[in-house]
């Protein structure tokens, strides 16, 4: 073991956020939105915005921190820092950078933020009508190959036909996000369940994912306040403990035209062990799973590069009892996740952990310990996430 | 949609409109393009160690020799994944849906892949591992598309 790991010195100690709208909904600027949740944030800790001296964020966040520093009249940034790549992959990797920081004694207090309100900017999902392309997107787009759907539902696809996957782990994914979901008063599918006859009946978007496998795509901003163990246990909330974190990729991930040798991985391969080696638990340890749903496919794989099934064990582990609150042996997205709850880039994820942790969420684990959250799934790179009472 | 290969000659598999591949300035996959419109694939060869890569760089990932060498290679191969794609990602697919998109591995380039769309019935039931042949397909713009069909 690694003595200079962040193992317990460092806790999330404040979570904030906005409503939740659908895209394009948002009533407030994206920047002033990232604003009301920090100062949501502060509040739940009981810290000062001012002690903040620290940023992190990640998938090339718009939320300049200088800006939010300049607007918060910090008197002192300390440490500013980005997350390589695109998507959800970063999230994990914010948290984990902002305790990293924290334990090396450049910063003391880091937020980690997110916002989105897509009407002001452009649409995730779209291709831009340009006329000519040039490198590893050249050698896709021009055959109609370009949005994250339909490069995850290939690899997807290739997986099932592998390990003798069907439709069913996919529907049970998304039939679990959104049960969760139904408790949730702040999800934009509050109120709206799913049937299995629903999920069958809903459109292609590119096989082998229907609507409801695919991540919604909201307006909204989290935040997240980390600190140090002292300070943590001075503060108004529970503090939910940064257990582990890890981040990277695997061999060549980055390949393009999908020439990534292991073609098929979520890309937490690597990474998974390093994540348990640094909590020093087990899978059957982890009581409750945050896994980023960009579509559901990822989802599966990640699953089982957490160690939580086989590969060939996918149809047996991926059923909406398995995976659904109270009773599942692996709750997932106990808030609804990118699918149900809001597609906040994985952020609203991680505050969900927290809750677990903390105590306080709509579908509360029993006597939940450890909580994973995985980032990013078959993206590069992509990161994890371990959280404890 | 139009025919496979034989068919009607000025038609390609999806409509005009779609962003056209170019070479990238730096000339990194220069060679890749003019290979394409003689109707033929390459790839680089590392010249010191023979290891395929595509898509092209300047460093060969395997003994790191710099400007590994290009490679004809036969426009062959068998479908790794595939694909029906239904919700149009770009303005000129609207109309086209549903296509169908399968990644080829090549049969004797170290295992490299290409992107390409399945010629023939959308519809088609698409096996894996299914020998393909590639077609290439000239557009108006002066670009040609490496396409496949299955082969005979």
């Amino acid at each position: 073991m690694n003595e200079n790991t962040i193992k317990d010195k460092v806790a999330i100690v404040g979570l904030g956020e906005t409503a939740y709208y659908k895209r394009g909904q948002a009533p407030a600027s994206e920047f002033r939105l990232a604003l009301e949740a920090i100062i949501r944030a502060c509040d739940d800790a009981g810290i000062r915005p001012t002690e903040i001296d620290g940023i992190a964020s990640y998938s090339n966040d718009r939320n300049d921190s200088v800006r939010v520093a300049t607007a918060l009249g910090l008197p002192e940034l300390r440490f500013s820092n980005m997350f390589w790549g695109g998507g959800g992959g970063g999230g994990s990797g914010a948290i984990g950078n902002a305790a990293a920081a924290i334990v090396a004694g450049f910063a003391s207090t880091v937020i980690v933020y997110r916002a989105l309100a897509q009407g002001q900017f452009g649409r995730f999902g779209q291709t831009p009508a340009v006329n000519t392309i040039s490198g590893p997107i050249a050698y896709t787009w021009p055959y109609g190959m370009s949005t994250p759907a339909q490069w995850i539902a290939l690899r997807t696809r290739r997986f099932m036909h592998e390990h003798r996957v069907t439709q069913d782990a996919l529907a049970a994914i998304a039939l679990a996000c959104y049960h969760h979901a139904q408790f949730n008063p702040r999800a934009i599918m509050y109120g709206h369940p799913l049937t299995r006859a629903m999920y069958d009946e809903s459109r292609w978007i590119v096989e082998p994912f229907h609507l409801y496998d695919c991540c919604m795509e909201n307006d909204g901003a989290a935040a997240v306040i980390l600190t140090s163990r002292e300070r943590a246990r001075d503060l108004k909330q529970r503090p939910a403990w940064v257990m582990a974190a890890a981040q990277g990729s695997d061999y060549r991930q980055g390949a393009g035209a999908e020439n990534l040798p292991d073609y098929t991985t979520s890309n937490f391969k690597t990474l998974a062990p390093r994540l348990y080696a640094m909590a020093g638990i087990e899978p059957k340890d982890v009581d409750v799973a945050q896994v980023y749903e960009n579509f559901t496919g990822a989802v599966m794989t990640s699953i089982v590069e957490h160690g939580f099934c086989h590969p060939d064990e996918v149809m047996d582990f991926c059923t909406v009892e398995n995976l659904s609150w109270p009773n599942g042996k692996l709750p997932i997205n106990t808030s609804g996740g990118n699918l149900a709850e809001c597609y906040m880039h994985g952020l609203e994820l991680i505050i969900e952990a927290a809750r677990q942790v903390r105590g306080t969420s709509t579908c509360q684990v029993k006597d939940a310990e450890i909580a994973l959250v995985a980032s990013g799934p078959m993206v590069a790179p992509v990161s994890d996430l371990i959280l404890h009472r | 949609m139009s025919e496979d290969g034989g068919g009607a000659k000025s038609k390609t598999y999806l409509p005009d409109g779609m962003p056209a591949p170019a070479a990238s300035r730096d000339g990194l996959d220069r060679e890749f393009y003019e290979a394409a419109k003689r109707h033929e694939i390459v790839v680089q060869r590392c010249a010191r160690c023979a290891a395929f890569q595509f898509p092209a760089e300047w460093i060969c990932h395997k003994c790191h020799a710099f400007d590994p060498g290009w490679h004809r290679v036969s426009a062959r191969g068998r479908i790794y994944s595939w694909e029906r794609v239904w919700h149009p990602a770009h303005p000129a697919l609207k109309s086209a849906c549903p296509y169908l998109v399968v990644v080829v591995e090549l049969e004797d380039a170290g295992g490299v892949r290409m992107v390409g769309n399945l010629l023939g019935d959308p519809m088609q039931e698409v096996r894996f591992d299914a020998p393909v042949e590639a077609v290439f397909e000239d557009h108006r713009a002066g670009h040609t598309l490496i396409q496949w069909r299955l082969a005979s």
